[in-house]
């Protein structure tokens, strides 16, 4: 597992590494010896408290940051959950060929909601409740825009995607919030990528089975899902600006031309600051 | 001095650098880390006898952010050296739909090599000339691998480097970067499965049944026990996907 390598690498270039992530440089050795990713984050969750402690000036803002990245995974760990309980739905994603993948981002969503209560409790906070979600985005009267997204497996695909690419967004925007602690920075990055695979994977499924024309990476504010009501989970994805570099005046030397707008938006994904992801979010809640 | 057994090569060495930070020694192991290739077995040996003259063929990648910029920057040279190779061989193995979005990944990786050379300046590393001779560039699973390979390596490279920023405006910059490679990991990964739900595209979890064909599983195990041993610069830690 590279992850090892990458930690080793890291205390090459930085000596303080490890001291960093843990006082006991021994025991995080150890773990990484035998941890593969899908434990690594879990199990570094336990050493949070020990080298990141409650009474940090900074634990208020990194407390207030896992909270709202924990509403996002409240939503869609319990999404997946409840098309797994809804037979409608499972006869569909069999049919399809596709019950192990909702099992997996299931299984995927609830592993991240439990790191960050735990890590939440890690720290001396208080993790949020879960709220009550309605799924079809009309607020809690049901009938949203999504009405037969728990029918529908065209629908729930739809709705997935947003939520992945929300995440994705909602995690990028708030990294910076995280820096005071690496060893959270860290499992939030982790958690980052893997929702971005999510919204990989997921646009894939609807463009083969459904005959969506999408990609697996967002072109412009592209999403394939019909209506105006996730349009504000793209806004800003065409920016082609990144620091002082506009993308599109850049060569590509395997076409002999600059960059083309597509490729410019799609190579970076854009954040999403706390408000804009809460106004989404909110569609979906019971208030 | 171009050694077959290096990965990147610097294309000119340069003595101003000789004085940063980073030293050739840890761009060796970042590297490697990466692109898993030959490159390591140059990295054991320099483990064992530092050079005394790390000037000589080596790349130092500055210090601070600025050395964690380079490191990205030479990801990204590698990975958009790569592509440009896959598409320019021509993808015989490909359908139409996936010619076209392995080109969007070739034009993604060169569109962060550009930034970076762009955003670094002056500052910037030399121009690294890959050596993918391990790779088999009309077999469809080799490439398709490598690529898998690359890429999740990407990702690891991104998340594990993001705690030594110091900059909150690098760090954006490099969570815009990082979920683009990790949409590519899991697209490599669903183009190797047809059956998308037979292995999930997602890192976390690898049936054994397909672990031994995974390049990953070919590199070395970290320091500092593997250092130790002398074997590691004869034996390449890398093994490249089975041609077929």
């Amino acid at each position: 597992m590279n992850i090892q390598r990458i930690f080793t690498d890291m205390a090459d270039a930085d000596p303080e590494f490890y001291d960093r992530v843990s006082p006991r440089r021994a025991s995080i050795r150890t773990l990484l010896r035998g941890a593969s990713l899908a434990v690594l984050p879990i199990a570094l969750g336990g050493m949070f408290k020990k080298a990141y402690g409650q009474g940090s000036p900074n634990t208020p803002l990194i407390l207030q940051t896992l909270n709202f990245a924990l509403t996002a995974e409240y939503l869609e760990s319990s999404f997946y959950s409840t098309a797994l309980n809804t037979p409608a739905l499972v006869t569909k994603f069999n049919s399809r060929g596709l019950l192990a993948d909702v099992t997996l981002l299931r299984d995927n969503e609830v592993a991240h909601r439990d790191l960050l209560i735990k890590t939440i409790r890690d720290l001396g906070g208080t993790p949020d409740p879960q709220p009550t979600f309605d799924f079809t985005g009309g607020k809690g009267q049901g009938g949203g825009p999504f009405a037969d997204v728990l029918s529908n497996d065209a629908t729930f695909f739809a709705v997935a995607q947003a939520f992945e690419e929300t995440g994705v967004r909602a995690y990028k925007g708030q990294a910076g919030n995280l820096m005071s602690s690496k060893a959270v920075l860290t499992a939030a990055l982790d958690i980052h990528s893997v929702e971005a695979r999510h919204a990989s994977h997921i646009r894939m499924i609807r463009q083969t089975q459904f005959g969506v024309n999408i990609k697996p990476w967002i072109t412009g504010v592209t999403s394939g899902i019909p209506g105006t009501a996730t349009q504000p989970v793209y806004a800003g994805e065409d920016n082609t600006m990144q620091s002082t570099v506009n993308i599109v005046s850049l060569p590509n030397a395997a076409t002999q031309a600059n960059i083309t707008p597509n490729a410019a938006t799609e190579a970076f994904d854009e954040p999403l600051d706390k408000a804009a992801v809460l106004a989404i979010l909110t569609n979906f809640i019971v208030p | 001095m171009k050694d077959p057994n290096t990965l990147l090569q610097p294309q000119a060495a340069n003595p101003a650098d000789d004085q940063r930070a980073l030293s050739r020694r840890r761009f060796l192991g970042f590297a490697g880390a990466f692109a898993g290739v030959s490159m390591l077995a140059a990295c054991g040996k320099d483990d064992n006898n530092p050079s005394p003259n790390p000037g000589n063929g080596g790349v130092n990648l500055g210090s601070g952010d600025t050395g964690i910029l380079n490191y990205a920057y030479a990801l990204e040279q590698l990975e958009a050296a790569f592509y440009t190779q896959v598409v320019a061989a021509g993808m015989n193995w490909a359908t139409a739909a996936e010619k076209a979005l392995i080109a969007d990944v070739r034009d993604h990786e060169i569109a962060h090599r550009e930034f970076f050379r762009a955003a670094l300046g002056s500052n910037r590393i030399q121009d690294l000339t890959p050596n993918f001779s391990t790779i088999n560039f009309t077999n469809r699973q080799s490439v398709l691998e490598s690529a898998r390979a690359f890429e999740d390596l990407g990702v690891q490279a991104y998340n594990g480097a993001g705690q030594l920023l110091q900059s909150a405006d690098y760090l954006l910059l490099a969570g815009k970067i990082v979920s683009v490679e990790a949409r590519h990991a899991a697209y490599f990964r669903d183009l190797l499965v047809p059956v998308l739900s037979r292995i999930p595209p997602f890192w976390t979890q690898r049936p054994a049944s397909t672990s031994t064909k995974c390049p990953m599983r070919c590199l070395p195990s970290p320091a500092p026990s593997s250092r130790k041993k002398s074997t590691q610069a004869n034996s390449p830690p890398f093994k490249p996907p089975p041609a077929r």
